[in-house]
């Protein structure tokens, strides 16, 4: 099967969209996981919250990038995974409803128990979507089992495809799967842990860097237990896949070390960001060209980079969109988080929440 | 029922639920931007209150749509696999745009925003929400561009061969003549609703303060705040005005191309059976039909309005209008609704092969939803201009049952209007997803099965019910609060400072 450049250049791009959602939504999920246990305090809750308040919207954008460039790009790649994994991906739309409204909702209840509802609404909320996108992605790896459906009429050389067995739900949760979820919230959970301890000050950061501490090692034990597994048993992908797995290990490595005695949560947080993309990329290679679907032996229309792409005009356009916005996109990012640099103190959290205009 | 059935039952329920957030999104977005730049041109510091008020009632708003937003995008995928994977080639690029153009823009600008009332300069700050009110825009051209084609699927060709629509000019898609149509009507629809909240919400306001005025016992403050709410009535009271005379010229200019590319919806919005005008008649416009329960028959009608569908229609008191029965008949017999759609006159013989042979869609559904939109629309518009009178050379308006009512209609019924030009809009167009190319039916995902969708659309609906409760009652809270006392922002450089702004 050939494949042209377009269509790879397409499959790349949509690894580096998922990649952005993962490494920055990561650690948004990871600290709204961590609201209801890492502050004591009102406002030690809210120095929590006001760490990721003006960022975790556009963080989550990246989520729908990339899944509107999977639809613009390859249709039948976004046809065939979101109504095979419909249930997972109803779970996944309601933690993110949960989630987003939280945090809205929360400065605007001045009731501790309604505060409270809303405070485990976004870490619950947060955990599910992490859980489900790390047993997905853990199934990506593995490769899901597809089966061509009959053609709509006698000429079409391409048709949709669906899961087997359908719906698709209890066999997402092998061994590999789960340990895939529950890997995903530990590396949240330590990504978003070395985040507060760069962008607080004071007790908050005492104990997020504590936790750091802590969850760095599952962290490592766990993605090192993962990594393995995937590279010598589950869809091994070469030396490359070694290499990567041995850069995404130094990465949590760092990230623990410095977050601890090495005492600089800044290359901390470039160590897990670092982490989570090797990681990524890791999973991408073994989603190549088979886009994470396992076409059965021999079956003469198979789902992959190929049969799943538009047309060259369509990706053509949409690439040079790409070209000419990520970019910008990446640095009104960059300029937001420069803005809301300065890490936070329960000193800097005033008392009326009414002061807030949102 | 039938995975098709709960699929668009479900399509339906999140949708409608989804665009009551919207045009609140996209209009109110703009309106406390223009506050925020009065304020920022005169110092005065009523419009600094004016914007925090309306401000946070925008954000209370704006959760609620980004997260139902979320599900639309997610549901073409799930619920309809077939749809998407025919499509995708087309109707893929301007969603991925829509997120990559508009989506990042808005939640990136608004988050500066809201957290950024003391770390940016002021004009600083005040190009974010512009930023966000232009991103909220951008986003309705991609996404009315996508649902456009899918009324004129024009720019595309049908390939027989990978069995789908494939893209043969995005420019021809982005000026679709009904995307260039709909987006202004949707956004004059969208300037009505909050056009009418801003008024609805300062009006009841000034009824209020006006009895306390009457009592003697105004304080300074009040004084303060009924300038300000007067001055938000009249400004909201304009925009919903200006705004529904944008309507009537933009849905005139709809009517027309809806006759000439979808003539069976227009056909179906005057529930007209049978040809009429062209031949030195006309068709007359009816008001209120009732028809048989089968709707082929018509039981009671109103008096007719003399010709002005002929006018609605084609723009000529004598025009031809093509009733229902007879283009069921053309249609089966084989007329393509445009000849010039290459799409349309290629997959034909698909829908041939696969028996299409239903062309009409529900005539009741889309008759009244097309007068319910139309009235409310024109309610709207009347509560707009008996409110400026109302409130002519300094009066204010009584406090009364009847004016709070009237100040709660303002926003609720251009809202109801978009709802039900959505589902005009949407009904008209069946039994097909791509008009003239694509069955309803057949693009419903395959491998989904009737219980799981079942399951999620009652999940969906009792969380959208749940959130609702919420949702009005903080929203009420809010407005009751009434506008809050402000301090002037300042940039803040001490690191151990309370922030003037935070959650």
């Amino acid at each position: 099967m050939e494949f042209t450049t377009l269509q790879i250049v397409w499959f790349c791009l949509i690894a580096v969209l998922w990649t952005g959602y993962l490494v920055l939504e990561g650690f948004d999920y990871g600290v709204a996981m961590l609201i209801p246990f890492l502050g004591k305090t009102e406002k030690e809750k809210r120095v929590i919250i006001n760490t990721i308040g003006p960022v975790w919207d556009g963080n989550e954008v990246w989520l729908l990038t990339a899944g509107g460039a999977m639809f613009a790009a390859f249709p039948a790649w976004y046809a065939t995974l979101f109504s095979g994994l419909y249930l997972p991906l109803f779970l996944v739309l309601v933690g993110l409803i949960v989630r987003g409204v939280a945090f809205e909702y929360r400065s605007k209840h001045p009731e501790m128990s309604a505060k409270r509802t809303f405070d485990w609404m976004a870490s619950i909320g947060s955990f599910t979507v992490s859980l489900i996108f790390g047993v997905a992605f853990a199934n990506f790896i593995i490769g899901l089992p597809v089966l061509a459906l009959p053609p709509a009429t006698a000429e079409a050389q391409t048709t949709l495809f669906k899961l087997t067995p359908s719906p698709y739900l209890l066999e997402l949760f092998s061994p590999f799967g789960i340990l895939g979820g529950i890997v995903l919230v530990v590396l949240f959970l330590f990504h978003g842990a070395i985040y507060l301890t760069l962008k607080t000050r004071g007790i908050v950061q005492d104990r997020a860097k504590k936790f750091a501490g802590t969850i760095g090692l599952a962290a490592i034990v766990g993605g090192a237990v993962f990594l393995v597994w995937q590279n010598a048993i589950v869809h091994p992908t070469g030396a490359i896949g070694w290499v990567l797995l041995v850069l995404a290990a130094l990465g949590l490595v760092a990230g623990w070390w410095f977050v601890g005695r090495g005492g600089r949560p800044g290359l901390a947080f470039i160590g897990t960001s670092l982490a989570t993309l090797f990681v990524a990329v890791g999973i991408f290679l073994t989603m190549f060209p088979e886009l994470g679907f396992a076409n059965p032996e021999g079956a003469d229309k198979v789902l992959n980079l190929a049969t799943a792409a538009s047309q060259d005009s369509t990706l053509t356009i949409m690439l040079i969109a790409a070209v000419i916005f990520v970019p910008i996109v990446l640095a009104y990012t960059a300029w937001t988080y420069w803005v809301f640099r300065r890490p936070l103190s329960v000193d800097n959290i005033p008392d009326e929440e009414h002061a807030a205009v949102g | 029922m039938t995975p098709e059935t709960l699929a668009r039952w479900q399509f339906g329920i999140t949708t409608v639920y989804h665009y009551f957030f919207v045009p609140i999104t996209i209009a109110l977005s703009m309106l406390v931007a223009i506050l925020q730049t009065i304020w920022n041109r005169t110092g005065n510091v009523r419009y600094l209150r004016l914007t925090k008020f309306f401000g946070k009632l925008f954000l209370i708003n704006f959760a609620m749509g980004v997260v139902t937003g979320i599900v639309q995008e997610f549901q073409f995928g799930m619920n309809w696999s077939e749809y998407s994977r025919f499509v995708g080639d087309i109707f893929g690029a301007p969603l991925a745009l829509e997120a990559l153009l508009a989506f990042f823009l808005e939640s990136v600008f608004l988050g500066l925003w809201i957290f950024g009332w003391d770390r940016l300069p002021k004009k600083l700050h005040l190009m974010c929400i512009w930023l966000a009110a232009i991103g909220t825009m951008l986003s309705a051209i991609f996404i009315l561009a996508a649902n456009s084609w899918m009324q004129n699927p024009v720019g595309a060709v049908f390939n027989p061969a990978t069995d789908r629509a494939e893209m043969a000019s995005l420019g021809a898609v982005l000026t679709n003549p009904v995307a260039l149509v709909t987006l202004p009507h949707v956004l004059f629809a969208a300037y009505m609703v909050a056009g009418g909240f801003v008024m609805g919400i300062s009006g009841w306001h000034l009824s209020k303060l006006r009895t306390a005025q009457q009592a003697g016992e105004l304080s300074a403050r009040q004084v303060e705040d009924l300038g300000a709410h007067r001055f938000a009535t009249k400004f909201g009271a304009w925009v919903l005005l200006v705004a529904s005379v944008g309507i009537i010229v933009t849905g005139d200019i709809q009517g027309k191309i809806m006759t000439e590319v979808q003539p069976m919806k227009m056909a179906a919005a005057e529930a007209l059976w049978v040809s009429e005008g062209g031949d030195g008649s006309c068709a007359d416009f009816s008001i209120l039909t009732i028809g048989s329960l089968d709707g082929s028959r018509e039981v009671w009608s109103a008096p007719k309005v003399p010709c002005l569908l002929s006018f609605l229609a084609t723009g000529t008191w004598d025009g031809k209008v093509e009733g229902i029965n007879d283009l069921r008949d053309e249609f089966t017999a084989g007329r393509i609704q445009d000849p010039d759609n290459p799409l349309q006159v290629n997959a034909r013989p698909r829908l041939d092969a696969l028996g299409v042979n239903d062309w009409v869609p529900n005539i009741p559904v889309t008759y009244w939803t097309f007068r319910l939109m139309m009235g409310l629309g024109f309610l709207g518009m009347g509560i707009a201009a008996l409110t400026l009178f109302m409130l002519r050379k300094g009066r204010l308006p009584k406090q009364s049952w009847w004016w709070t009512g009237l100040m709660l209609a303002a926003p609720l019924s251009p809202l109801f209007a978009n709802s039900f030009g959505w589902i005009f809009t949407e009904m008209g167009r069946q039994p097909f997803l791509v008009n003239g190319v694509l069955t309803t039916a057949s693009g419903v995902s395959p491998g989904v099965s009737a219980f799981e969708m079942g399951t999620t659309m009652v999940l969906f609906t009792l969380i959208y019910g749940a959130l609702a409760v919420v949702e009005v009652r903080l929203l009420l809270k809010y407005i009751k609060l009434g506008l809050p006392d402000v301090v002037e922002p300042e940039v803040i450089t001490d690191d151990d400072a309370p922030l003037s702004f935070a959650y």
